[in-house]
């Protein structure tokens, strides 16, 4: 598997000559936007921005889960966690997160209970297991991960856990495209949209929105060959004034997605409105969960008053982070006054600089040399 | 709950006995330390265990080098390895790279109350076996049992002297532009190791925790001319060369295509999205040498067992902002940095 991947993916020939074709194809230089932060980060890692430039200027797009999630969100996770008798479960990236509570391991240090786990069915296992805590899933991610916390829920009902819950954040990916094409300050020509999310939910929804709003939607993988079929692809299209959702991920997507995955999704989530951090409120662009798992609902569950994400308003990052720049393209990140000085990964001002998928942080730890 | 569960769990439990687990008696100086000391730690370790305040060397007392270091290592045990043989290992090879051969080891016990003395006893003799192995005696030690709840354990302090054998000075300062950079090995064996066990990962992976003193004792003697050595554990090869980038006062420029990575490694890394760079070793080295020494170190490292993936991965280059950049296997360029600590799983 991973010679496979190395030769057919990582081939540094097969790579070079597909940069230079894409450079080739173009008349002028296009802006792409690849959506997800796994995309962001093999091309800054390898410096793939570099070997199409001229051609192509690749603006990061809002796919990080842990980014996007509310600061808000997080620290109501963080009042769990500090809560009698309770742990909360979350997967590792959302622990440096800062919000205006501080982090996740700000709390872990002060006594907070902080599980990490790595499946969502770890923390129904550790619920099981410990029928005097009260344990609650932070349920972060997009449809990649959601099909997974929802299979929790699955499980959590038939084995009758009354002291489980989870803490839902999950968002979708095409509401805020939609978001991000009505700004007026959109400089968007094509989108590279993220593989594993049309793994679960197949293509449809991408045809709509290059439809609608007339714009190349590329779906790619995330080894440099996978990125770079896929510019070639998308560059095609823009010279050529097309404009379709096309599937380059042909080894993972299956057009109509994973059904099965899908039909767990719409058990056991609803759409819903969702505050993203430095996006805003965006309509239905969220899952919570259906009136009849809402026994496992922290919010509900425990004290009214710490209720978040859907209720409030506040979900800025530290005054001075241009997280919601970032997000949506308009800045690169070293172009951030506090980019690797007020802010680095040691001491994030906003999420972007946590996550191993943050553009901030992907910029900080390889920023190429040219 | 039945009647008959209720009297099994108000029945006064039997009494557990000295001779199964470890007790707070057995760190409070009294006749079961010493039972402990005479029974179990002497026989393993042998007879040159100091039962005095002190042991007493024997030998030439100016250039020695005189190291420390704790083990803490969870799980304890693990495919190629255990908290005892790293103890020895790690020490040695801290004494190593300085040119030094080992001449006498301590070992500090840690123990949380509760600890079963068959496992003691398992990671006592792989102590010894592994000091045999090195040509080491542990000399003097002591032990400290800790409340159950206080502790993970155990915890092991080794403390080594050695003698360094060559006028050679394998230090920092002494690389110089241009110098080649090798590795003894793959890299990342031991960290991926620990990580698989504690995440239950399906591998055949082993540690590469082992001695490296022969190999440099080795390279030593063929005169090679070498400039700086540095064992690569816990942060892996990269805090490795940050620390030296700092100490020397240069940078390096690594070749991602050179970097010594075994296959089950690097997946391991993939699924956990690290990078083998990063993992901690615990029987590899890193070798700063003039370029005209590479070819000779490179087959002599290959004629060691784990050593045949041996390379050279970059050189020695002026000081800039970045202390470590790497090619990438596009030509690209790009800086590395350091992990912030704990490695923390990923999301997606």
């Amino acid at each position: 598997m991973l010679a496979d991947l190395a030769e057919k993916f990582r081939a540094r020939d097969l790579t070079l000559n597909l940069a230079k074709k894409i450079k080739e194809k173009t008349s002028r230089t296009w802006t792409l936007m690849e959506v997800c932060g796994g995309q962001t980060n093999t091309i800054v890692r390898n410096g793939i921005d570099h070997l199409v430039e001229g051609a192509i200027e690749l603006i990061h797009g809002p796919g990080c889960p842990v980014c996007v999630t509310a600061s808000t969100s997080i620290e109501h996770a963080i009042r769990l966690s500090m809560r009698p008798n309770t742990v909360l479960c979350t997967f590792g990236d959302m622990l440096r997160v800062p919000s205006r509570e501080g982090s996740l391991l700000d709390a872990k240090a002060l006594g907070g209970q902080v599980k990490v786990v790595y499946s969502p069915l770890d923390a129904v296992k550790f619920a099981h297991r410990h029928s005097e805590l009260e344990v609650v899933l932070f349920a972060v991610g997009f449809e990649t991960t959601a099909p997974a916390t929802a299979l929790a829920v699955r499980y959590a009902d038939q084995m009758k856990l009354s002291n489980f819950s989870l803490l839902v954040t999950h968002v979708l990916v095409p509401p805020a495209l939609k978001v991000l094409l009505e700004s007026e300050n959109n400089q968007v020509n094509a989108f590279l949209a993220a593989g594993h999310v049309c793994t679960v939910m197949g293509v449809q929804a991408y045809h709509e929105i290059a439809r609608l709003y007339e714009v190349p939607i590329v779906i790619t993988g995330f080894e440099p060959v996978d990125l770079l079929r896929g510019m070639l692809a998308t560059v095609v299209q823009l010279e050529q004034g097309e404009s379709k959702a096309e599937n380059l991920y042909e080894r993972s997507v299956d057009p109509e997605g994973n059904l099965e995955a899908q039909s767990l999704l719409s058990d056991v989530y609803e759409p819903i409105d969702r505050h993203w951090r430095g996006l805003g409120l965006i309509p239905m662009s969220g899952l919570g969960l259906r009136p009849k798992y809402h026994r496992f609902d922290a919010e509900a569950k425990f004290d009214a008053e710490h209720a978040v994400g859907k209720l409030s308003n506040k979900c800025q990052d530290q005054d001075s982070c241009q997280a919601g720049a970032v997000l949506t393209g308009l800045q690169k990140p070293e172009a951030c006054p506090h980019f690797g000085g007020a802010c680095t990964p040691e001491s994030p001002l906003g999420a972007p600089m946590v996550s191993e998928e943050g553009a901030c942080a992907a910029y900080f730890k390889y920023r190429s040399l040219g | 709950m039945s009647d008959i569960e209720d009297i099994v769990h108000v029945a006064c439990p039997l009494p557990r006995t000295s001779r199964d687990f470890i007790t707070l008696a057995h760190g409070g100086g009294g006749k079961l330390s010493s039972q402990l000391i005479k029974e179990l730690i002497a026989p393993i370790f042998g007879t040159a265990l100091a039962l005095h305040d002190s042991a007493i060397l024997a030998g030439d007392a100016s250039n020695l080098a005189f190291t420390t270091d704790s083990y803490v290592v969870r799980p304890r045990f693990f495919p190629g390895g255990d908290i005892g043989s790293l103890a020895v290992y790690g020490t040695a090879n801290d004494l190593a790279v300085v040119g030094a051969k080992p001449l006498a080891l301590s070992c500090s016990l840690i123990i949380e109350e509760g600890f079963a003395i068959a496992e003691l006893k398992s990671i006592l003799t792989s102590m010894k076996a592994a000091a045999d192995l090195v040509g080491v005696s542990i000399v003097t030690g002591d032990t400290k049992v800790v409340e159950r709840g206080s502790g993970d354990g155990l915890y092991i302090n080794t403390s080594g002297v050695g003698q360094l054998v060559s006028a050679l000075k394998l230090e920092p300062r002494q690389i110089q532009v241009g110098d080649q950079l090798i590795v003894s090995g793959d890299l990342g064996r031991h960290g991926a190791c620990i990580l698989s066990a504690r995440h239950e990962l399906d591998t055949v992976l082993e540690s590469d925790c082992g001695y490296v003193g022969e190999s440099i004792q080795n390279l030593m003697k063929n005169s090679l001319n070498l400039h700086c050595l540095r064992d690569l554990t816990r942060g892996g090869l990269v805090s490795a060369l940050m620390e030296l980038s700092e100490a020397s006062q240069l940078s390096f420029r690594l070749l991602e295509n050179a970097i010594p990575v075994n296959d089950e490694v690097s997946a391991i890394c993939q699924l956990l999205g690290l990078e083998g760079m990063h993992l901690a070793n615990e029987g590899r080295y890193v070798i700063f040498s003039p370029a005209s020494e590479t070819d000779k170190i490179l087959s002599m490292l290959r004629s060691y067992p784990g050593g045949e993936s041996a390379a050279c991965i970059g050189e020695v280059v002026p000081k800039s902002n970045f202390s470590i950049t790497l090619v990438t296997p596009y030509g690209t360029e790009r800086i590395v940095t350091q992990t912030l600590g704990e490695q923390l799983p990923r999301i997606c």
